[in-house]
């Protein structure tokens, strides 16, 4: 657990004033979880993150790692036992990716040999081709640039990991293959993460809990990412949180066992009579193995259904899928019906939006109910007997 | 007259190659004060180099070094050879002073090389090096020294070239070495020897120059030389590293830290 | 200091001999290294062997490149076209470099925007590369003012007359007020060649100095 009490990080402005970077942050990041702090430029995020290995040092305060004080260990054993990954990776482009991800181990005396094996294992671990391991960091893209960076902060195996923007210089789909390597790998490793970022998406995707901070270094929020766009705090955290955020806490919304409706389904080839006898503008067509493949239009088919014949826009549901994704499924088919395909991809049934929104409007109802409860039972208590 | 026959007839007299004047002792007295030269300038301006760049204090150090260039190579050595020799007797009279202007000119371009190398070194490793808890002497050594060695060689090129070209000079201040053709043919009215002498001279600077160019490809890391790797591959690289720090980079280096020597 | 007033014409005549040998050879540099640079950034080959081969001739030290040229041209050595040519050479060398690195430093956005609006590569070369150009041929120009200025002193000991005639005079007569005069005036002149050339770069590029 990292745990910040009290803390402040001040700079003096060169003529006697003083700016605050950090204003009297306490926080607690949990053991094994994904803390995210998030922010606008000049809230300080990035200070907060860097006072933990101390490559900054607070003013006041106290930073403390599993009960013990960060400003008491010696510097080098500090920081050689947390990962430290940055946004441009920062790979030493005189070394090759193997050596880059032996730094750490060979600084805490680990032998060669037994570095370089578990910097190869690790180097399959995040997700990259082996023989890349004898190249230079100028031979890489950014996305695998990144992947060894991750690599080379978790070559000692350090329990704690600062991560400082690691995806923010790569592009959107890059992106998000990182994040979601990224949390497969937490899954496996449970490391205890603080991890800085601009993105509110990105926060709330990655986070176990959020931290949104405010210009001037103060805490506005700390909240698991669905309490955070159910119920933002105040104004700027509502607004830091964005648009859109009523549907985006959609996806903290499990779905329900919801009746889905049974579908006619073709294939390709299935002759043009067949398709019009189902009677339906749209008909869904499915692969060998029952996967979803795309609608067709019925009137469109003139001999045989065929794979030009096929839209491909909508989104496809699982069945252990949030809320989101199911009224998505149904809002971007064009038929209207949304796809649901079980855990191995087969379709089992589709869904409109009018059967969705009944379920989210009957979710709200019961967390007003249960916070009324909440409130009854506080005051309850509170009253005298 | 000098022809191609005249100047051959010099290099093919074998008393051209003999004795205390002859090319072979001529040339090794040349290669040793640019040796001794460039050990002198080392000592000081590597460290200093490094630390300035490392440390980012006293960056006027080496602007001033650079600001120091201007002062006309032959007029620095006149100057300090009539301020030192007095104090000399003996044959060191003529050498001290001489070594003295040749460290003293090849300081400048050994600094920025130095220091702009490692100025060069990208933040984010510097960063990344002090985060997973490198001492500082061990992100100079382990990170910085070694991205600085392009930057470095291109000040030693430079330094080396400025030393010979000097030591060159030196002759009209009675430093021995190739020089000498040049001065004493000169005072001779011998052309022949002084063409003989100029082509020793050029013939020196290029090999020197030729023998660093091979030492860069030993001494920098494949991975900032770029060596063994597509030229589609770097330009990608150059792209995506942003042009426009880059630019400034480059505009800063020639504004500031010019790292090409006068060749004097 | 009485020494120097009382040698001003000598001083000023001698001066204006150099700024000739040290300055000519500027502008015939400029003029040929632009369109090497430009050369060398059209092909990644034409860039390494034009700066393989101007390298090559920035190593030749300047005593011996100014008793070489001679008997190539067929020049005699007193003549100061020697200098003039040998200053060329290595005005060259510095530019080609810092011109080919000032073209490949046009923003890649602003040049595909000139493509884009019709410009020939010609037009586009002269309205948009170089003038972006300008601050980095600039810097480069005042490298080889300096070292130039430097440089042609040493010609005196071939005997071409300039200010560096009061540094072998001095050495010669013992007299060191004049080699520090002799030094003094070529810093200035280096000087005034530095402040020339940035107030030049100042004047063409007028964006370089609006701050939003």
């Amino acid at each position: 657990m990292i745990r910040f009490e009290g803390v402040t990080k001040k700079y003096g402005d060169g003529s006697g004033g003083e700016s605050i970077a950090v204003n009297d942050l306490s926080l607690e990041a949990p053991t094994g979880r994904i803390t995210v702090l998030v922010g606008p430029s000049g809230c300080g995020k990035t200070t907060t993150l860097r006072m933990v290995n101390r490559m900054i040092d607070p003013s006041s305060g106290v930073i403390s790692i599993d009960g013990n004080d960060t400003a008491e260990l010696p510097l080098a054993e500090l920081r050689r036992g947390i990962g430290y990954v940055i946004q441009h990776a920062g790979l030493f482009p005189h070394r090759t990716v193997l050596d880059n991800v032996t730094t750490v181990p060979r600084l805490l005396g680990t032998d060669k040999k037994t570095a370089r094996r578990r910097a190869m294992e690790l180097i399959e671990r995040v997700g990259l081709d082996p023989d890349l391991a004898k190249r230079y960091p100028a031979q890489l893209s950014g996305g695998q640039q990144q992947r060894v960076g991750v690599a080379r902060a978790l070559a000692a195996d350090p329990p704690v990991m600062l991560m400082d923007e690691p995806f923010s210089a790569v592009d959107p789909v890059v992106r998000e293959q990182l994040q979601n390597e990224f949390l497969r790998l937490q899954s496996e490793l449970g490391k205890t993460i603080l991890f800085v970022t601009h993105d509110i998406d990105e926060a709330v995707k990655l986070g176990d809990q959020v931290a949104v901070l405010r210009v001037g270094g103060t805490l506005a929020q700390l909240a698991t990412p669905a309490q955070l766009l159910a119920d933002p705090v105040d104004d700027f955290v509502a607004g830091f949180v964005g648009r859109d955020r009523g549907y985006r806490s959609l996806q903290f919304a499990e779905a329900p066992e919801l009746e889905l409706t049974n579908e006619p389904t073709v294939t390709i080839g299935t002759t043009a009579s067949s398709v019009r006898a189902i009677g339906e503008p749209w008909v869904l067509c499915v692969g060998d193995d029952g996967e979803p493949m795309g609608w067709v239009r019925a009137a469109a088919v003139t001999s045989a259904v065929a794979r030009d014949l096929l839209q491909r826009g909508g989104t496809v549901a699982s069945t252990q899928g949030s809320l989101r994704e199911l009224l998505d499924a149904a809002l971007s088919s064009p038929s209207g019906r949304g796809v649901v395909a079980d855990a191995d991809g087969r379709f089992v049934g589709t869904i409109r939006a009018s059967e969705v929104v009944p379920v989210i409007e009957a979710r709200q109802q019961s967390v007003a109910a249960r916070e009324d409860a909440a409130a009854a039972a506080l005051h309850g208590e509170a009253a005298p007997a | 007259m000098i022809t191609f026959a005249t100047v051959w007839a010099w290099f093919t007299d074998p008393a051209n190659w003999q004795g205390s004047d002859g090319v072979p002792t001529r040339t090794l007295q040349h290669l040793e004060y640019t040796f001794i030269t460039l050990a002198l300038a080392l000592a000081v301006a590597v460290p200093v180099g490094a630390w300035v760049g490392h440390s980012g204090r006293m960056r006027w150090l080496v602007t001033g070094a650079n600001a120091a260039r201007a002062i006309p190579t032959l007029g620095l050595l006149f100057a300090v050879s009539m301020l030192v020799s007095p104090l000399f007797t003996s044959g060191l009279a003529f050498t001290v002073p001489s070594i003295a202007v040749l460290v003293l000119l090849a300081i400048p371009p050994l600094l920025s090389g130095t220091y702009a190398g490692i100025e060069s070194v990208d933040p984010a490793a510097r960063d990344a090096a002090r985060g997973m808890g490198m001492s500082g002497w061990e992100v100079l050594t382990g990170v910085e020294l070694p991205c600085a060695m392009p930057l470095f060689l291109s000040g030693l090129r430079s330094a080396t070239l400025q030393v010979i070209a000097t030591a060159t000079i030196a002759a009209s201040i009675s430093l021995g070495g190739l020089g000498r053709y040049l001065i004493d043919g000169l005072a001779s009215q011998d052309y022949v020897q002084m063409v003989a002498g100029s082509i020793l001279v050029a013939l020196l600077a290029l090999v020197a120059d030729l023998v660093l160019a091979l030492l860069e490809r030993f001494a920098v890391s494949p991975g900032i030389s770029g060596r063994g790797q597509s030229v589609s591959r770097r330009r990608r690289l150059r792209l995506r590293r942003g042009r426009a720090r880059d630019t400034a980079a480059s505009v800063k280096n020639s504004t500031d830290a010019p790292l090409s020597a006068d060749p004097a | 200091m009485t020494w120097a007033l009382d040698h001003l014409d000598e001083i000023f005549s001698l001066a204006g001999q150099h700024a000739w040998l040290a300055g000519l050879p500027l502008l015939i540099g400029l003029v040929i290294s632009i369109p090497l640079g430009w050369l060398a950034t059209r092909k990644a080959s034409l860039r390494t062997g034009l700066l393989t081969v101007t390298g090559l001739l920035y190593t030749i030290p300047s005593l011996a490149l100014f008793i070489l040229l001679p008997p190539l041209l067929g020049t005699k050595v007193l003549d100061p076209v020697n200098v003039i040519i040998a200053m060329s050479i290595y005005t060259i060398a510095l530019l080609t470099r810092t011109v080919a690195d000032g073209l490949a430093a046009v923003d890649t956005s602003t040049r595909q925007a000139a493509v884009a609006m019709g410009y020939s590569t010609f037009g586009r070369f002269r309205a948009v590369d170089l003038p972006l150009a300008i601050p980095v041929v600039a810097a480069g120009l005042r490298v080889a003012a300096v070292s130039n200025v430097s440089i042609v002193s040493v010609a005196s000991l071939i005997g071409i007359s300039q200010l560096g005639y009061f540094l072998t005079d001095g050495y010669a007569r013992s007299f060191p007020t004049e080699v520090w005069v002799g030094i003094i005036a070529c810093l200035l002149l280096a000087l005034v060649f530095d402040l020339v050339i940035q107030l030049l770069a100042r004047v063409l590029t007028p964006w370089t100095r609006v701050t939003a």
